[in-house]
């Protein structure tokens, strides 16, 4: 399965790009997955996921649990809490 | 739909007119306008920078407007962002809520911000004489919106 994972704001900078095109392994399939899958890599994901607080996710543009299943294709967003307004 | 991300400034008399024009049901108009302070967490702010997630940020503040229409009995809502480079005293976001009553408008009006303000995915990033931060979201703004969360 092939996802499109994005990134924002501190989380953005931290790993120093804003988007992948990534190819998942079989055993990847759910956005903790994934997020498990990305730290597993290394650095910089393994130090960006630990040092920023409260990383949420989204899928196909829609606020995702670790639970919330991944479709080939889909656009995956990590980002750290928002603060609009 | 009557959602607008924007870099530019708005004018939140001609909108609020725009919005009521022409509608005798309206009996109420409820507007907040968010405007950028010039200090944050004790220090100075020089700039701030607002990202967001283009196309998603629509959807769940339409989302967010379809709620407090199901929730109350309001005509229209308009909520506009702005996104860029902005400074202290620039307005940063307007919410405008139309009904027939001030209960309902004021209730709606604030419910869309209160959600905004923990579902909309923007991110500030302040400039202050220390250098840039990016702002922390606080848990003020989760609980103003958990008191509109109701049991079942």
């Amino acid at each position: 399965m092939k996802v499109t994972v994005l990134y924002f704001a501190r989380l953005r900078e931290a790993l120093g790009r804003d988007r992948e095109t990534l190819e998942l392994p079989a055993g990847v399939t759910t956005v903790g997955e994934l997020r498990g899958w990305l730290v597993a890599r290394g650095s910089p994901w393994a130090e960006a996921f630990a040092e920023i607080r409260r990383i949420r996710a989204a899928v196909a543009q829609e606020m995702a649990t670790d639970e919330t299943p991944l479709g080939d294709g889909a656009d995956v967003a990590f980002f750290p809490p928002v603060t609009g307004g | 739909m009557a959602v607008r991300i924007q870099r530019e400034d708005f004018d939140a008399g001609a909108e609020i007119a725009r919005l009521r024009a022409g509608d005798p049901r309206i009996g109420a108009v409820a507007s907040f306008v968010g405007v950028a302070r010039d200090r944050n967490d004790g220090a100075e702010v020089a700039t701030l920078a607002l990202e967001h997630y283009p196309g998603m940020t629509e959807k769940a503040i339409g989302v967010i407007v379809e709620q407090a229409k199901a929730r109350w009995p309001v005509f229209e809502i308009l909520v506009i962002h702005r996104v860029g480079d902005l400074k202290p005293l620039d307005q940063i976001v307007l919410v405008v809520v139309t009904g027939s009553h001030r209960g309902e408008a004021f209730a709606a009006c604030e419910f869309v911000m209160d959600y905004l303000k923990t579902e909309a995915p923007f991110w500030k990033k302040e400039s202050t004489p220390a250098g840039e931060r990016w702002v922390d979201a606080r848990e003020s703004d989760e609980a103003a919106r958990s008191r509109w969360q109701r049991p079942g």
